[in-house]
């Protein structure tokens, strides 16, 4: 004689999804949580923990990416089907915008120079591109320009930190961490940005232009450069040249040293 | 259902935090997911509390000390935290009358991934759990479905064990009349 009420409840156990396990043990620090995302390049995946996106990557496969993470940050990456609310929010705009918006992110592994520069190349609006230089001095280091690049080619998040956005002022676009070094073309174009243009002005060492209107010169990608009728553009290869011309820097783009 | 061994588990982490933290999940996960499932019949719901209670109780372990954890009586401890958050989201969800019913969601997505036959008898029995007052349902799901001690489910509760025996008793009656065809064979 058993208890049928007693045992239907007993059956009402039932076991807990396997990406919910998973998403539960990585809010400890032995794991993170990641899910993939469509982008221009492919699928991405995005690993998370509780202080926010700590990878992004492509990879051939869900093992590949596990065993590529675990290598980097000797962590384990298990996949989950949902993210923090603060994470689900923003990531895919961020993803499309390439721009990091109020999305958490977790530089906690990382230099604090490092996260400066990573802090201010997020600051670079898509279609547009700065010289290494640029974020060096951006962040009052402007001796450091090989360390931006060594610290760009780490960025563990790219596409959201858009590492893409700088690259060489001599008209190379220069390397890019993420897969291909083709894939930084491929996002700054898919951004709106004229590659070949660029790469063309910069080759014949133009670093700056300005408009003979307003006596302002930019980065070249500046939106404020854009808009300036090519019968009023005038091309500078140095700070100098243009500051000598009377020239004053754009206060968006900053692309010099503002006078004290 | 596997109703592991837990009797190692505070020892395990308290020695190791983060090194235990996989094993407490796993062994721990069906019950908080269950238990959480049958209280709040909906399982995106049931999902949120379980991420939440892990979420709080690897907080608050980095903060005990090795005395208190060792200390623990782990799964009671860990539905103290889930128990607290399942009613908390039955409270928010009575402010927002527009969230689904529980009972008829669960039939839903029930049907599709689970035996059909185990679905339909959890359907009917989920319904009258949920039409139990809380803490009687919470006492049910917590003795019958999850095999807690009385013990555990009184810290949980936070109340005396002879009232969480008494709501075990009253919610088991309650869902004999509502469920009788099925009480005895």
């Amino acid at each position: 004689m058993t208890d049928r009420l007693i045992t239907d409840l007993r059956d009402l156990m039932t076991a807990a999804p396997q990406a919910a396990i998973n998403a539960a043990i990585a809010v400890s620090s032995v794991a993170d949580g990641y899910v993939t995302r469509q982008s221009p390049l492919g699928p991405l995946y995005v690993a998370f923990n509780q202080r926010g996106v700590s990878a992004v990557d492509l990879a051939d496969s869900p093992a590949d990416f596990e065993q590529r993470f675990n290598d980097l940050y000797g962590r384990q990456a298990l996949p989950v089907d949902r993210l923090p609310d603060q994470i689900e929010r923003h990531l895919d705009t961020a993803i499309e915008t390439g721009k990091p918006g109020r999305l958490p992110l977790d530089f906690s592994g990382l230099t604090e120079f490092s996260a400066a520069v990573l802090r201010k190349t997020a600051e670079i609006p898509g279609g547009q591109v700065r010289p290494y230089g640029w974020v060096a001095r951006e962040i009052g280091k402007p001796g450091a320009v090989r360390a931006v690049g060594s610290a760009l080619a780490r960025n563990p998040v790219p596409v959201v930190v858009p590492c893409h956005r700088v690259v060489r002022s001599d008209g190379h676009l220069g390397n890019y961490s993420l897969g291909d070094p083709e894939n930084k073309r491929l996002l700054l174009e898919a951004e709106g940005l004229d590659v070949v243009e660029y790469q063309s002005l910069s080759g014949r060492g133009i670093r700056f232009t300005g408009s003979n209107t307003t006596n302002i010169f930019c980065n070249p990608t500046c939106h404020h450069a854009r808009r300036t009728s090519p019968g009023h553009t005038v091309e500078f290869r140095s700070e100098q040249s243009a500051l000598s011309a009377g020239f004053r820097p754009c206060k968006v783009c900053r692309p010099a040293a503002m006078a004290a | 259902m596997t109703r592991p061994d837990l009797s190692t588990l505070a020892d395990d982490l308290a020695a190791d935090l983060d090194g235990a933290f996989t094993a407490y999940v796993r062994a721990t996960a069906d019950g908080i997911f269950s238990g959480s499932l049958r209280m709040l019949g909906d399982r995106r719901d049931a999902e949120d509390v379980m991420q939440e209670t892990y979420s709080r109780a690897y907080t608050a372990l980095q903060g005990y000390s090795n005395e208190r954890i060792r200390n623990l009586k782990v799964r009671g401890w860990t539905w103290t935290i889930a128990a607290n958050l399942s009613r908390n989201r039955l409270r928010s969800r009575a402010r927002k009358p527009t969230a689904p019913l529980g009972a008829l969601e669960v039939a839903a997505t029930g049907a599709g991934t689970e035996d059909a036959a185990l679905s339909e008898i959890g359907g009917v029995l989920q319904r009258a759990l949920l039409d139990l007052p809380f803490p009687q349902r919470a006492a049910v799901v917590m003795r019958h479905v999850l095999d807690l001690s009385y013990d555990d489910i009184a810290t949980a509760l936070d109340r005396p064990v002879g009232t969480v025996k008494a709501d075990v008793h009253r919610g088991l009656a309650r869902l004999r009349r509502a469920y009788p065809e099925e009480t005895t064979r």
